[in-house]
């Protein structure tokens, strides 16, 4: 019945949304090999609304979708390479056949909910080919539970592998998740997954939900980069899980320095729970230690992700922010241990 | 002068439209509604009218060649390529509703005339009736280097047909642009909407030229419209061309005249109409 969970990284696809698509070669290339040892399922890369949605209508791309994927192809190991299309801005002719000869693994084949018999074609192609493809229905707060139903059937039917419901408007409550996620569970064989948006700061607890009710499939991005209000951010979401005991597998820490170099770093993007907050929240820290804690990291170069590690462990309350600086200095002796130079210094 | 005879293959959506326009007609009579299912939904509403129904696909008109001057094939792709050959050798005038791309494509605001000498015309898609004159009438007066065009339908005009080869629509109607106007790339955009009530079909271009004359594209535009609206009457400019953001945007819409589907379906109407026009001029030009 229970299937491992995959984590699907959409932040190069959907990210794109969130600076009108103008993704530079070197942001995909730094991502993809820092990315790589990760653990992440895929990686899908490209222009917001797919291949071939590069338009007037809904924005031009710095690159060409061919130019981003190679970026990508030249530099991830371990994620599959993905790609996203919706049928009627892109077609297996102009979009699907150069990708896979670029050596895309992966795709999501995306409509609006109610018309899935529009991937048929893509899909199938796909599918009989062997490559790993995916539905997606988009906007799936506009359709009922059943109908969606109905929708994800066809697509299984066409020999996709699972369908990820979109909530692209951010529109969705926990409750609303759970319906509709356990009602395509419990009656189909494919996985099903959920794509968060965080209008209403649901994303990452409508990515729980879904997990909760057998959703096998997440979309997620580095610090929520993506469109609007940003999407479920990857790093909160392993965190959480890794809390309850899962996931083990992924890099934690490869997650949040990735986003910090290159979402944050890179591109210059600003939402997002911090990597600090994150490993705070881990931790079990009182959160008004953040600025004593980033002053120590500072005054005696450790890393601040390790300063919360280590007051999480020793228990403090509210009150102990004198301990941040004890931390700090207990942290800086023992890195200093482990370099040769410790003994040298020491004499002196 | 008679009444031009013609055979409709295929019995959906398009074709069972096209049974209820030609009644209008002055020019033209319709003697075969031809199928594969006496009993399929538009034979059953073919029995309303005074026509002859036949459930041998291309056979029916094979065995019975005298039955009409024009065929208008409102199959698939895929029978077309197989009934194409066949009409030609019987000397049909050939009206290809589908997206096959074996005969010359026709919009009849821009080529009527150069299409009526040939045997076989394909009829491109709806959304390429709707907006390629549009963008050939910005070309004619400009030097364009993109047009892209952008059509939204409502999901319930939409047939397995258009679902099931959604790629040759998008890729058929961007070669429409490229082949009618002087535009050095070109795109084209179909979404479905399901919103209920069905929403009437929407088309957008955007047009990227060099130096723009204002004036001198939407009188061409204009003009445009004018000859479009003398066979479809539901045409309407909605937004006439306009300079914004360095791109021109011209939007138009289609209202059906509500024959077999709803007047929502202006996709469905227009390049029925655009059928219907062709034969008359056959009929005006040969009988």
């Amino acid at each position: 019945m229970s299937k491992e969970l995959l984590l699907f990284d959409a932040s190069l696809r959907d990210g794109s949304h969130a600076i009108k698509h103008q993704l530079e070669l070197s942001t995909v290339r730094n991502y993809c090999s820092s990315i790589s040892d990760s653990g992440l399922y895929t990686v899908v890369v490209g222009h917001g609304n797919g291949l071939g949605a590069s338009s007037l209508q809904v924005g031009l791309s710095k690159y060409k979708d061919n130019e981003l994927l190679r970026a990508a192809r030249e530099n991830l190991k371990g994620p599959k390479l993905g790609a996203y299309m919706i049928p009627g801005f892109g077609t297996i002719e102009d979009n699907i056949m150069p990708a896979l000869d670029i050596g895309v693994e992966l795709f999501k084949i995306g409509c609006h909910c109610t018309e899935a018999d529009v991937t048929k074609q893509h899909i199938e192609f796909l599918s009989k080919k062997n490559v790993e493809v995916y539905g997606v229905l988009m906007m799936s707060h506009m359709a009922s539970p059943q109908r969606l139903l109905e929708e994800v059937k066809k697509m299984e039917s066409y020999g996709a592998r699972g369908v990820v419901l979109m909530d692209s408007a951010g529109a969705f409550l926990p409750e609303d998740v759970e319906e509709k996620i356990s009602l395509l569970v419990e009656n189909t064989n494919i996985r099903i997954g959920f794509h968060a948006h965080n209008n209403l700061s649901m994303a990452i607890a409508n990515t729980l939900a879904a997990i909760r009710c057998g959703a096998s499939i997440v979309d997620g991005t580095l610090c929520g980069f993506g469109a609007g209000a940003g999407n479920c951010q990857l790093e909160v979401l392993v965190a959480i899980l890794q809390k309850q005991g899962k996931l083990k597998n992924i890099d934690l820490y490869k997650l949040l320095d990735v986003g910090d170099n290159v979402i944050r770093g890179d591109i210059g993007y600003e939402k997002g729970v911090s990597s600090n907050s994150i490993i705070s929240g881990l931790s079990g820290v009182f959160s008004a230690f953040a600025v004593h804690v980033n002053n120590a990291a500072k005054q005696y170069n450790v890393d601040p992700r390790d300063i919360y590690v280590e007051l999480g462990k020793r228990k403090v309350v509210g009150g102990q922010e004198d301990l941040v600086v004890d931390v700090a200095l207990f942290l800086s002796q023992k890195n200093k241990r482990d370099d040769s130079s410790f003994v040298m210094e020491s004499l002196l | 002068m008679r009444k031009a005879r013609i055979a409709i293959i295929g019995t959906g959506n398009i074709g069972s439209d096209l049974l209820v326009k030609i009644q209008r007609s002055p020019y033209l009579e319709c003697t075969k509604f031809i199928g594969r299912n006496l009993n399929s939904k538009g034979m059953l509403f073919a029995r309303n009218f005074n026509v002859e129904l036949s459930d041998k696909s291309i056979d029916a008109i094979v065995e019975d060649p005298d039955c009409c001057d024009i065929v208008i094939d409102a199959t698939s792709a895929a029978v077309h390529r197989i009934n194409a050959p066949i009409l030609k050798k019987l000397g049909k005038f050939t009206i290809d509703m589908t997206p096959s791309q074996i005969g010359e494509m026709c919009i009849p605001a821009i080529n009527a005339k150069e299409a009526l000498a040939l045997d076989n015309i394909n009829l491109v898609t709806c959304g390429g009736q709707a907006v390629v004159p549009i963008a050939y009438a910005i070309s004619r007066v400009s030097k364009v280097m993109y047009h892209e065009m952008v059509s939204v339908i409502a999901s319930k005009s939409a047939g397995p047909g258009t679902r099931d080869n959604i790629d040759e629509f998008t890729q058929t109607t961007k070669k429409a642009l490229l082949k009618f106007t002087n535009a050095a790339d070109a795109k084209a955009i179909i979404t479905l909407n399901p919103a209920d009530p069905p929403i009437k079909m929407h088309n957008t271009l955007y047009s990227i030229v060099e130096n723009p004359d204002m004036d001198a594209i939407r009188n061409s535009v204009k003009q445009m419209v004018e000859e479009i609206r003398h066979y479809v009457d539901g045409y309407k400019l909605t937004v006439e061309p306009m300079l914004e953001h360095g791109r021109i945007v011209t939007m138009v819409t289609v209202e059906g005249h509500g024959d077999y589907l709803p007047p929502y379906s202006g996709n469905l109407d227009i390049i029925n109409c655009a059928a219907i026009s062709m034969a008359e001029r056959f009929a005006e030009a040969k009988l």
